[in-house]
């Protein structure tokens, strides 16, 4: 579905060059649902940008279904079936709840269409289907209605940025169901970035990045209880 | 009417055919249609172009429509309306100015508002710039708005220029009596080579007066805008202006506010922003499947919905 060979990532510095993405090499099989974990400023955000078009690499290759996406624009990548939902969702002026999700259902959407999407985040569509999503929004409405937008988006990959940041407990454990359901009754892939065990456990692959490589990878049940015993002694942060 | 007259009749002022309530329709120079009603009189003015707008105490849910329209390249007009609503009354008054010049000589209205609002009255008051025609000669609006408010009246004030007008100099000058309170919106957006000065004066003269004064602006291509909100607090009273804008291509803004408070009790503020469209907003749409320029037009849409 998505492999990524040889990526590699690098910025300009004060200092000289940066590299964030060393050479990373990872394939994501069909309708899996892949968690990737690891520690803060490891590169995952990086890495979800380059699968999205946002950040281009400086080396490597992207393929998508096969087809070599690295050259494509962050649009072309939307529209071949590639969604992403940010880490922090951005604000708009005069852009309603409303009008994002029919730009990301393609405007073939009913307003009851919609607020079914808010719901499934656990939003009462009623008051949020004409609020504008601008500062008025706390952060974690914000990110459940990010969430919204990219399962009414519904293609063949979804990228989430740690999408449980800043959502509070009841929403989390709809949010767990959120993905199951996602993950169950439909073909799509989930590349679900998270630091979060009870995501880590309902993933069938997990992927560990730190300083920018890919230092585990694997079937959850190989990989979650060695991450379990506690960063201190988890092999793969060192 | 000609086609074009009623094109610009419709941008204006929403309007299909003739409005209900009271009306007064302007086309290149003449009073084309007149209605009063039992509460609403307009009289045209003996001492100069214009009309007297006179609107009796305790009048409700009424409106008054005063479009004006220019199809006639080259035709210059100065234009004075006054309202005088009396006390108590809740009404709607809508504006508005389209021209269209197919030729190559300029076409100007000119056009200077007077609001006398009484004692606990609200207004709401909307008026809508639009220009067309492939003319080389240039439409030019410089509407005044003069305004008087009442102890205890409210007045809502909505400008939106979006389209068509090359040369735009607004001046809006309001006294604010006891209690009462004006809000202003405007929306303006230029591209081309277009100018918009837009100039607020608000004295807040009553105690316990208030005025909220909001601009959204865009500008594109090579077009230039200045903004002006000047607030005095010379009582106890509260101000707050606001300018929040978007510069595109080569546009150039200018926004000067500038607040006085000559009380102790007199809380002011102002906001002003200008900067170009955020590139993460941009990405967020591209993210949906939209191009760059959908994505543009999505977020300036949006921004002066
Ligand atoms: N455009 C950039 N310019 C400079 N540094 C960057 C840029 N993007 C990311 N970084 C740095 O790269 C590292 C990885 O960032 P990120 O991908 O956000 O990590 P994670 O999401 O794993 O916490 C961080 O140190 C971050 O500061
Ligand atoms: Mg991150």
């Amino acid at each position: 579905m998505l492999e990524l060979q040889n990526l590699s990532f690098q910025v300009a510095g004060a200092d000289g060059t940066k590299e964030i993405i060393k050479n990373i090499n990872l394939t994501l099989k069909d309708h899996t649902l892949t968690a990737i974990t690891g520690p803060n400023g490891g590169g995952k955000s990086t890495l979800a940008k380059l699968i999205m078009g946002i950040e281009k690499p400086t080396s490597g290759r992207i393929l998508f279904n096969g087809m070599d996406i690295t050259d494509m624009s962050i649009t072309e990548r939307a529209n071949a079936g590639i969604s992403f939902a940010f880490q922090q969702p951005v604000r708009f002026k005069g852009i309603k709840v409303k009008d994002l999700i029919t730009l990301a259902a393609g405007n073939k959407i009913s307003i009851a269409g919609a607020c079914e999407y808010l719901s499934k985040v656990g939003l009462c569509a009623r008051d949020y289907i004409n609020r504008d999503i601008d500062a008025s929004l706390s952060g974690g409405e914000l990110k459940r209605i990010e969430i919204a937008t990219i399962i009414a988006r519904n293609t063949p990959l979804s990228v989430f940025d740690e999408p449980e940041a800043g959502i509070d407990l009841w929403s989390f454990n709809n949010l767990i169901q959120v993905f199951e359901n996602l993950h169950d009754t439909s073909d799509n892939s989930l590349l679900i970035i998270s630091h979060q065990e009870r995501i880590l456990n309902i993933a069938d692959e997990i992927v560990v990045i730190a300083d920018g490589q890919v230092k585990a990878q694997g079937p959850k049940d190989s990989i979650l209880p060695e991450l379990l015993q506690g960063t201190e002694s988890c092999k793969f942060y060192r | 009417m000609d086609q074009i007259q009623k094109t610009l009749l419709e941008q204006v002022a929403d309007l299909h055919e003739v409005p209900a309530g009271a009306y007064n329709i302007r086309a290149n120079g003449e009073s084309v249609g007149r209605n009063t009603t039992a509460h609403i009189d307009i009289v045209t003015k003996t001492d100069k172009p214009g009309i007297d707008i006179f609107i009796k105490p305790g009048t409700k849910k009424e409106s008054v429509h005063i479009p004006v329209v220019l199809s006639q390249s080259g035709l210059t007009e100065l234009v004075y309306n006054d309202f005088h609503i009396g006390a108590d009354c809740d009404i709607t008054i809508v504006a508005g100015c389209g021209i269209h010049n197919g030729g190559d000589k300029d076409s100007k209205h000119d056009g200077i508002h007077s609001f006398f609002v009484g004692a606990n009255s609200r207004v709401r008051y909307v008026e809508k710039h639009y220009g067309s025609g492939e003319g080389t000669g240039q439409r030019i609006m410089n509407p005044e708005t003069r305004v008087e408010l009442a102890e205890g009246s409210y007045m809502e004030m909505e400008t939106v220029q979006i389209k068509g007008v090359d040369s735009t100099k607004r001046v809006t000058n309001a006294i604010i009596g006891d209690g009462a309170k004006l809000v202003i919106t405007e929306r303006l957006m230029t591209h081309g080579e277009q100018y918009a000065e837009s100039e607020f004066n608000v004295d807040l003269n009553g105690e316990g007066s208030s005025t909220n004064v909001i601009s959204r602006a865009v500008a594109k291509d090579n077009s230039r805008q200045l903004f002006l909100a000047k607030i005095n607090g010379n009582n106890k009273c509260a101000g707050h202006s606001e300018c929040d804008a978007i510069i595109m291509d080569n546009a150039k803004i200018s926004a000067i506010p500038e607040i006085t408070a000559n009380c102790l009790d007199a809380e002011l503020i102002h906001e002003a922003a200008i900067g170009k469209i955020a590139g993460d907003q941009l990405i967020k749409l591209m993210t949906l499947g939209l191009t760059e320029a959908e994505a543009e037009e999505q977020i300036v849409n949006g921004f002066l919905k």
